[in-house]
């Protein structure tokens, strides 16, 4: 071991501490305070708010309901999203270019302007009920809104690019060569493709799964605005608690049952498979021996085989269209399949934009033109003021997350400091922490300390949830960072300051644009912790939107949706163009 | 004893505008064993990979056995592959591995089993046979790869640089290894290496490669003694080129003029016409170049260089035009010093000057 020098040990600490600081003041501290509240009442301890809790059967229907929606969701969205990832991990750098701005367009869309703009196509004078009234499938306009089947599309919608984008960075490392060896070696394309190509892809889908389940779990955006009362979530019964009747000890009691709902299934997923395949990338390459005990993984290799050679068997029953040549040539019933799903995750959105400046309203089709919606928009104070919060807000959480995310990132790449892993665990529990816990807990917080309603609280709130993916952005940037550069400029005779300034900063320039973009659209985006903090006045972009779009559905809403989806599109642009110069270094 | 002749015709392929591959003609015998030799980048995998099914070609047919399999997939060609980065499957143990094209082939368990220990014998790794590929060094990798292709016997073999990742005292060990399967299972062979020595060694014929078309086709003697073209003088072995003109031919035999020079001298062909008047390249090996006295150049000694068995001498010829030569002899005990700038004779016979076309051969 290289022993470390007080000054060197000083250094680190400095490097690590405001992260730390920053974590446990504004993620661990209020959400134990509210975790204590619901054991502790006006006399010292007390369960009665469990036993209010498990009373009647009201709040377990509706974590039945909650698990219910979020497993449907799960299965949906890796289900569809496979076959998508998996065409964009196959076809020429051009193509996937195309296909993963679609991807990325609907990933970086608000959740709101997304679910939005369901509420006006599946409405009773939405494009659906049109086109299924002028093919002559219905005779009156069937009502599509507020049921299961509307939650589970608007949450597919909202969830399906972070399952396509899990996945792919799986299936991006898996060898191309490996099929095609399978293949020399006689395996049909159904047999390749289920007893090689799946299985080295299986920790992408379990990574996705558990992605998308727990972000599931904790939504109350898509059921709020698309379901009805029997499709409530467990965190709309938050929303009520916290801001109907100020129950902070019932409310915190709801959100532990939440937060062990979300640890089972990590502990669950754990077990099955060991959470170091979360982190995806590496996996395939040296996939681990599975922790699954042999019957199970016996009969699973059973059926895969059955698989392919069933695959294999429909295979010859098509039309022999030069079949099977060539293994990694996408059949065009895959293309297919994935631009319709991906015309459905972009179609809704896309819509808006004629609507917003027709003058007919909402109704399906647009009428007129007309600028109006956009005069309203940009007259009114609460909008604009907004918009200015939004961007004010977005770019200090951009500035604070990469002024204590960068130092950070440093630390965990370049040094060797003990318990890396269980650092790291702690960097990330932002992302894993549902986002309606950590947004009631600051709440409370900020409440005692005269933060709600102010800029300063927002940033802090959403740096905590943005810092994590600057952390994580800046390290793969830096593991890629040749740091014989750095040696090199000191050999030339640059001082430490010299070399940051002159070699290190400008290299990663692009690396660090990026992340801080990524931290700027997070806060841009962020309404869970808007909800509470902004107190009501203040209102950010997204809380504005929210509050518009819970009273009435307008016309003026599908302008800022369609305003929000440019200014979305043209970010996500130079973003990718950046990482794009970031990765040709 | 499985094995396959292989006919390629005209087959080229193309990525976009990049020609990877140019209308390439080819045949290689039953239980020949062809080696593809060339410069990175040259086309060997494309070549290899159309071969195999692996790729689309854009034109041309490949013939196995007279049957055409162009646009047969590649599990029905029973072609096997080495892959140049091993290709193993890291979900799979070695033994699962190896089994693999018999299950795909539905061998019975219990052959299976006893093939697979077999392939692991030959490729002297039994001991492997549970481990994950990321747990064997790259040259025991390379090994497997190597034991899953010969397990299921495919009448013709191509192999990628198989041998690229070991040291050179394993990499003679599997050349011995892969010349005696050839031996014994008589397959035909086709084998990509970028090690001259490698493919003179091994080979029945070297197939020269250079930017995607080939340059030369024979015998590893036909290449090095008789090239075809400056490209291949210069790619196999240590060459000699001297500019000349031909005054006369007279069947095989040529007069010609080194460079400046006035005095004739001799040389013979390669196999290809040449007509006098003809500016040509000539091509002594080191070896064949003779120090003393008596030769038909004279040149300063600019450097020696002893190489265990060999002493190198590079020599600058008083002639113009000519570049800088080296000789090559056995190192010799107790024999004279050289002396840095000290002139030399030098001489070679006439049988050992080869005449080659300038540019590319025809
Ligand atoms: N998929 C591809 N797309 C575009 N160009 C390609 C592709 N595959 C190969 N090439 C190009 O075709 C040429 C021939 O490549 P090939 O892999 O056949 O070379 P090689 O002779 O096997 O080289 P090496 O000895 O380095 O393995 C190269 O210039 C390569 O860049
Ligand atoms: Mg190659």
């Amino acid at each position: 071991m290289r022993t470390i020098s007080q000054r060197q040990a000083w250094t680190r600490a400095a490097m690590g501490a405001p992260l730390v600081v920053l974590l446990v003041l504004f993620l661990v501290y209020p959400v134990g305070q509210l975790l204590l509240l619901s054991v502790y009442g006006d006399n010292g301890f007390t369960l009665a708010q469990y036993r209010q809790l498990f009373a009647s059967s009201v709040y377990l229907d509706v974590l039945l309901i909650t698990l219910k929606i979020s497993l449907a969701t799960t299965l949906v969205c890796v289900v569809t999203g496979y076959p998508i990832a998996y065409l964009i991990s196959v076809v020429g750098k051009e193509r996937k270019a195309t296909l993963l701005f679609w991807v990325l367009l609907s990933f970086w869309t608000s959740f709101l302007v997304r679910a939005f703009a369901w509420i006006v196509l599946l409405g009773r004078n939405g494009v659906i009920n049109k086109l299924l009234l002028s093919l002559g499938i219905i005779s009156s306009p069937a009502s599509l809104l507020y049921n299961f089947g509307s939650v589970l599309v608007g949450m597919v919608n909202a969830l399906l690019p972070l399952a396509v984008l899990t996945m792919l960075s799986v299936m991006e490392n898996i060898d191309r060569n490996l099929p095609r060896a399978a293949a020399t070696l006689g395996a049909r394309p159904g047999m390749a493709f289920w007893k090689i190509y799946f299985p080295l892809s299986l920790p992408g889908v379990a990574a996705a799964g558990i992605m998308v389940f727990v972000t599931a779990i904790g939504f109350f955006i898509v059921p709020a605005l698309l379901g009805g009362r029997r499709e409530t979530m467990i965190t709309q019964l938050i929303i009520d608690q916290v801001q109907q009747t100020m129950n902070w000890g019932f409310a915190g009691a709801i959100a532990v049952l939440l937060l062990v709902v979300v640890l089972i299934v990590f502990a669950a997923y754990d077990r099955l498979l060991g959470l170091s395949t979360m982190t995806g990338a590496s996996a395939p390459r040296n996939a681990q021996p599975s922790r699954l005990s042999g019957p199970v993984v016996r009969t699973g290799d059973a059926l895969l085989t059955l698989l392919g050679a069933v695959s294999d068997g429909i295979l010859r029953l098509l039309p022999s269209r030069r079949r099977g040549r060539n293994p990694d040539q996408a059949g065009l019933g895959l293309q297919a399949f994935v631009w319709t799903m991906l015309l459905i995750i972009s179609a809704p959105t896309i819509l808006m934009i004629p609507l917003s400046f027709g003058s007919g309203g909402l109704n399906w089709p647009p009428q007129g033109f007309t600028l109006h919606w956009y005069e309203t928009v940009l007259n009114s104070p609460l909008w604009t003021q907004a918009m200015l919060r939004s961007l004010l807000v977005g770019i200090g959480t951009g500035l604070l997350a990469m002024l204590i995310g960068t130092p950070a990132a440093f630390l965990l790449v370049r040094s060797d400091i003990r318990g890396k892993a269980a650092w790291l665990a702690f960097i990330l529990s932002p992302i894993v922490v549902p986002r309606m816990i950590i947004a009631v807990g600051l709440f409370y917080v900020f409440a005692r300390m005269g933060l709600v309603g102010s800029a300063v609280g927002l940033v802090l709130g959403h740096t905590v949830v943005a810092v994590p993916y600057v952390v994580m952005t800046m390290m793969a940037v830096l593991r890629n960072y040749d740091t014989r550069l750095d040696q090199a400029a000191q050999s030339l005779g640059a001082r430490p300051f010299a070399t940051l300034r002159y070699v290190t900063f400008p290299i990663l320039g692009a690396g660090m644009m990026s992340s801080f973009l990524f931290a700027f659209a997070t806060s841009f985006d962020e309404l869970t912790i808007a909800l509470f903090a902004t107190g009501g006045l203040n209102a950010t972009l997204p809380k504005q939107f929210w509050d518009e779009v819970t009273l009435q559905v307008s016309p003026s809403i599908a302008a800022v949706s369609t305003c929000l989806f440019v200014f979305m599109g043209l970010l996500i642009f130079v973003a990718e163009r950046l990482r794009r110069r970031a990765a040709a270094r | 004893m499985v094995s396959s002749s292989l006919c390629i015709r005209e087959l080229s392929k193309r990525y976009g505008d990049f020609v990877a591959l140019a209308p390439t003609s080819l045949d290689v015998a039953k239980g020949e064993f062809l080696t593809l030799l060339g410069p990175s980048g040259s086309g060997k995998t494309t070549l290899l990979s159309l071969i195999a099914g692996l790729a689309d070609p854009d034109e041309g047919q490949i013939l196995i056995d007279d049957a055409d399999v162009t646009h047969s997939p590649a599990y029905a060609r029973d072609i096997g592959v080495v892959f140049q980065n091993y290709a193993l499957f890291p979900h799979m143990t070695i033994e699962d591995n190896i089994a693999f094209p018999l299950k795909m082939r539905r061998v019975s368990d219990a052959e299976a089993r006893r093939r697979t220990a077999e392939a692991l014998e030959t490729v002297r790794l039994p001991h492997v046979a549970k481990r994950y590929p990321r747990e064997l060094s790259g040259g025991q990798q390379q090994r497997i790869a190597l034991a899953r292709c010969i397990v299921y016997r495919p009448a013709i073999i191509l192999m990628d640089e198989p041998l690229g990742a070991l040291d050179k005292k394993l990499r003679d060990q599997m050349q011995l290894e892969i010349k005696r399967i050839h031996r014994e299972l008589g397959t035909t062979i086709v084998y990509v290496t970028h090690d001259q020595e490698e493919a003179m060694t091994m080979s029945d014929r070297i197939c020269l490669m250079n930017a995607g078309a080939i340059e030369q086709l024979g015998t590893p003697q036909d290449l090095y003694f008789r090239p075809r073209s400056v490209f291949v003088a210069d790619f196999l072995g240590e060459s000699n080129l001297l500019s000349a003109t031909v005054r006369g031919v007279d069947g095989e035999q040529l007069d010609i003029v080194l460079a400046e020079q006035l005095a004739a001298s001799r040389a013979v062909g390669n196999g290809s016409r040449f007509a006098a008047g003809e500016p040509i390249k000539v091509m002594v090996r080191p070896q064949n170049l003779v120090v003393g006295e008596g030769g038909q150049l004279s040149g300063r000694l600019t450097d020696v260089m002893i190489s265990g068995s060999l002493t190198r001498l590079y020599i600058a010829p008083e002639t113009a035009g000519l570049p800088q030569l080296v000789a090559a002899h056995p190192t010799r005990s107790g024999s004279a010093p050289y002396e840095i700038g000290q002139r030399l004779s030098l001489g070679w016979h006439a049988a050992d000057a080869v005449a080659i076309h300038e540019g590319k051969g025809s």
